[in-house]
């Protein structure tokens, strides 16, 4: 119960698959891509979930229909004790009013139309909060509160850095209070030196406002810098869970391991030392995946059980917190 | 290979400095127009067009339906400016008064297609699925159709008339509006602030009429001004065939075609409302053509 | 060992835009030595990618050109060479390798064409042969069956794959220096290694040079023997790796050294930052490029640009203020 209470949201075996049709009337369905197949974690109470994977690892996928911009094929994502697939569209309203979502592409993500002001106030504007006065002072607080210059609100998104568009982008996911965001590689499109400033007010804003983020990376310096906990994703199926400092520590899944050999260190000395294990070959599409494990092909450590067999999610953890990994061979260093 | 490289925007974009930047789409889209000197020159023409119709009744002559009998096909000079037809019936003064029925017929035209290709449009791009495949498919059935040919089945069925020339030329060019429409829709829908929207609960409503409207106007904004000038051809070719405005009303297509016979006799009967149509389709055109590269200039 | 190959010295590349004069690339100078790797480090609108550009003269037009400066090669200032002149030395002393494999190769043809034909450009051979070294180079840069994929088109390869094909075509005339322009930033981080790894060591075994553009510092420090770093179009510090990473003496790359969210760094609260964002190009200031940014400006920084000097040997770098900073290293 204890331990239940500490989750603000929980997503259970989540699956979505894409049909793929073809022929003349878009109706003769071909199969499946699964790009999200059975994915479970929680994220924590002011916490931070970083959610990692390559391109085709269906992270993205996962983030849409946690926030039900698109309909799940199967499983549950539970929020305040109830399942989110199963409310009524005005129930799923208000809800909206607690998750929000931030996006990759600065230039996008904003409408190129509208001000900054009419960006930021349009959440107070749906849900109908406060009159225009109100919103209106709203929005300058929440300029404040991304450091952006209040007087600036009758600017288009152009007449702005990428930088910060991308703090108009966290204000107006800010507008109505929310507890949990969804940060879709939030600073990959960015420039080192406005990374650092982003990722700095998001853990800022972590802390001031208590929310709860998931981060999405493909960066795993970023995502090692942010979160409190880590899942590893690949083609649809998560490979690893863990705190943190245990995964960066003592990886178990041999994807893993090598997602975090294949980043260099910005630190010559270390980096000319390090020994990395390079994985070979290429990620294979999700619309025809290996079978067994589907790192198989390219793990160094693949024997045949890993062909025929799924390994599922299992503990592997020393130290008597969770470290989940879906490996036969957790745990085995890679050369 | 090396040729194509790279995109200039790419090599050369810097952050924008706040100081150095302009205010709107619209503004820098203005900004760019009115150093084109072909888009000033429509324009020019556009607005001329605008003011002769509006006060045709203080820059006509004559009446333009009025008959002298013993001024029958006068050349042009001091009391006739631009000479009189058959009738005796002063050209200038109707070349006149016609600019009101092709600007008429050119605007109101373009208006009902645009509103019904919007609408048509919107449904489409946004909704996907059945109804797209079932509008487009409708669209396809006009694009099969001659434009002109259309047109005079339709005034055929209907008879002729301004208004029935409105409801012709109108139905018959929503086709491309919606199209068109539909495309801009399609790469917008997928944009994140439309995402963005949804996730913060806006309606379908909400996201067509501040989003979607909004980010897709430009390009329509620059086919119906093209479009006027097609519409007034249109109209043009009508009441040339005797399908469009009836006598005595000086529409520009019938003068043309009453000028026919006399094309050797009376030069002037045709030269005057043929060079009416000929600028008022170039104003329209080299406009349209100056706002698209304003609004797009990548596209040049 | 040092056996100089290339130098640019004070090399400017102007856009001369509608909305005014960009000065992209604005003094640019540096020297690559034999069987070196150089890393070209910067922002986005640094002008990395201009300077790269700029050697082989493939500025996008209509606007842009090289209005100063030299580009020694072999004793020729290819700079000032023409179109014609300078196309025999692109892919063939000189190669490209570009951030997107997709857009860089002519999805119409094979793979196995456009090979040969970037081989037959430059060599006298018959096409028997093209094809039998076009195969030897997809089979050098990893392409599995290589006999059979030379007849495949480019959209039947991955990213990582197209990327192997273009470092082939790079290599076709065994290239004294290949430049190499955010090669990976399109890829998975995985394919990446794999494409870093590949380049730099086919690299090293023809004896070639590599100039590598990135904005990721750990490619850098991985890669890199020397490294120039650029802000605002122009250069502002250029030495040695270790010298660029340990003893930085611009505050820009000390900044951006500090920015970084390091893999084998504990997590902590906050990272340090340089304020604001970097500049546009159009009408700049007449100061330091750098001084809205920079922590340590002083009154004369806004008055006139300092000069990208040699400040100790092999050190370049372009800061009023180096003095204070090298005497500073010195006391430790």
């Amino acid at each position: 119960m204890d331990n239940e209470m500490k989750y603000l949201l929980k997503v259970e075996n989540l699956k979505k698959y894409f049909k793929i049709r073809r022929g003349l009337l878009m109706n003769a369905s071909k199969g499946f891509i699964k790009a999200v197949d059975g994915i479970t974690f929680g994220i924590r109470k002011g916490k931070t979930f970083g959610l990692v994977g390559e391109s085709g690892c269906g992270k993205s996928t996962a983030a849409r229909t946690i926030l039900r911009l698109i309909n799940p094929s199967g499983g549950k994502v539970i929020y305040n004790g109830s399942d989110i697939f199963s409310l009524s569209r005005k129930q799923m309203f208000a809800v909206r009013r607690e998750m929000q979502i931030i996006f990759q592409d600065p230039y996008a993500s904003l409408s190129p139309r509208m001000t900054a002001g009419d960006i930021i106030s349009e959440p107070l504007d749906i849900h109908r909060v406060g009159d225009k006065t109100y919103r209106r002072a709203r929005v300058k607080e929440l300029l404040s509160l991304v450091e952006l210059n209040p007087e600036h609100i009758n600017r288009y998104p152009h007449q702005f850095s990428s930088g910060q568009r991308q703090r108009i982008g966290i204000a107006r996911a800010l507008a109505l209070n929310p507890k949990l965001i969804i940060c879709d590689e939030p600073v990959s499109a960015l420039d080192v030196s406005v990374q650092a400033q982003i990722l700095n007010l998001m853990t800022g804003l972590q802390k001031e406002l208590n929310l709860s983020f998931l981060f999405i990376a493909h960066d795993l310096s970023a995502v090692r810098h942010v979160s409190s906990q880590i899942g590893v994703m690949y083609l649809g199926r998560m490979v690893e869970i863990a705190d943190s400092e245990d995964l960066y520590k003592k990886p178990m899944h041999p994807y893993t391991m090598g997602l975090m050999s294949a980043v260099p260190i910005p630190d010559p000395r270390i980096e000319k030392k390090r020994n990395r294990i390079i994985l070979s070959g290429d990620i294979p599409s999700p619309i025809d995946p290996p079978s067994g494990c589907s790192f198989h092909p390219r793990c160094p450590l693949a024997q045949d059980i890993c062909k025929d067999e799924r390994p599922e999610l299992t503990n592997h953890s020393d130290n008597g917190k969770s470290h989940m990994a879906a490996c036969f061979f957790a745990g085995k260093p890679l050369s | 290979m090396y040729e194509r490289v790279y995109k200039l925007q790419n090599a050369i974009s810097g952050e924008p400095g706040n100081k150095y930047s302009r205010s709107s789409l619209y503004k820098d889209a203005w900004r760019r127009l009115t150093r084109n000197r072909l888009a000033i020159i429509g324009l020019s023409i556009i607005a001329a067009l605008i003011f002769i119709s509006l006060f045709s009744p203080f820059l006509a002559t004559h009446d333009p339906t009025l008959r002298v009998k013993e001024d029958s096909l006068k050349p042009p000079g001091s009391q006739y400016w631009f000479g009189t037809d058959i009738l005796g019936r002063d050209i200038y003064s109707r070349v006149i008064y016609g600019s009101r029925i092709s600007m008429l017929v050119g605007i109101v035209a373009v208006g009902i297609s645009l509103l019904i290709g919007l609408g048509m449009g919107a449904v489409a791009g946004y909704f996907g699925g059945f109804s797209d495949a079932l509008i487009m498919r409708i669209a396809d059935i006009f694009f099969a159709f001659p434009y002109i040919l259309g047109a005079i089945a339709i005034m055929a069925v209907l008879g002729p008339g301004i208004v029935n020339i409105f409801v012709a030329i109108g139905i018959l060019g929503w086709a491309h509006f919606a199209r068109l429409f539909r495309s801009s829709i399609l790469s917008i829908k997928n944009k994140e602030y439309i995402e963005a929207a949804r996730a913060l609960g806006a309606s379908n409503f909400r996201i067509i009429i501040k989003h979607i409207f909004p980010n897709s106007f430009a390009p329509i904004i620059v086919f119906g001004t093209m479009n006027v000038g097609t519409a007034i051809i249109v109209e043009a070719a009508l009441s040339f065939l005797g399908l469009g405005v009836q006598p005595p009303a000086p529409a520009w297509g019938q003068m043309l075609s009453e000028s026919m016979r006399y094309i050797n006799t009376a030069p002037w009967m045709m030269f005057f409302p043929g060079m009416a149509i000929v600028f008022t389709v170039l104003g329209f055109v080299l406009f349209g053509d100056g706002l698209r590269d304003a609004f797009d200039p990548r596209m040049k | 060992m040092n056996e100089k190959l290339l130098e640019v010295r004070d090399l400017k590349t102007h856009f001369f835009t509608p909305d005014g004069v960009v000065k992209a690339v604005d003094g640019v100078s540096f020297i690559l030595n034999k069987k070196e790797v150089l890393g070209i480090v910067g922002e986005t609108g640094s002008g990395k990618s201009v300077t790269a550009l700029s050697i082989l003269n493939l500025i996008p037009q209509p606007f842009g050109r090289i209005v100063g400066g030299r580009i020694m090669f072999d004793g020729v200032d290819i700079a000032g060479l023409g179109q014609k002149q300078i196309q025999k030395y692109r892919g063939n002393r000189i190669s490209m390798v570009f951030q997107d494999p997709a857009a860089s190769l002519n999805p119409v043809y094979t793979v196995g064409n456009q090979i040969m034909e970037s081989i037959m450009i430059h060599q006298k051979i018959d096409k028997r042969s093209a094809r039998k070294k076009a195969m030897r180079l997809l089979d050098m840069v990893g392409i599995p069956e290589p006999q059979r994929r030379l007849n495949s088109y480019p959209h039947q390869f991955s990213g990582g794959m197209r990327q192997r094909v273009m470092i082939a075509m790079a290599l076709a005339n065994s290239p004294s220096i290949l430049i190499a322009d955010e090669p990976t930033t399109a890829l998975d981080v995985t394919i990446q290694a794999q494409i870093l790894e590949l380049m730099v060591d086919v690299m090293n075994k023809t004896g070639s040079s590599i100039i590598l553009i990135t904005h990721d510092l750990g490619v850098v420090a991985k890669y890199a023997d020397k490294v120039m770093v650029m802000y605002g179009g122009k250069p502002v510090e250029f030495s040695d790796i270790d010298k660029i990473f340990y003893e930085p003496l611009h505050p820009y790359t000390n900044g951006l050294m500090g920015s970084i969210a390091r893999l084998d760094s504990k997590k902590k609260d906050r990272l340090t930052t340089i304020d604001g964002s970097p500049p546009s190009l159009i009408d700049l200031p007449p100061g330091c490029i750098f001084y809205p940014r920079c922590k340590y400006r002083m009154e004369g920084c806004a008055r006139s640009y300092p000069r990208f000097k040699e400040v100790k040997p092999g050190h370049h770098v372009a800061c009023h203020r180096h003095a204070e900073f090298l005497k500073e290293e010195a006391d430790g």
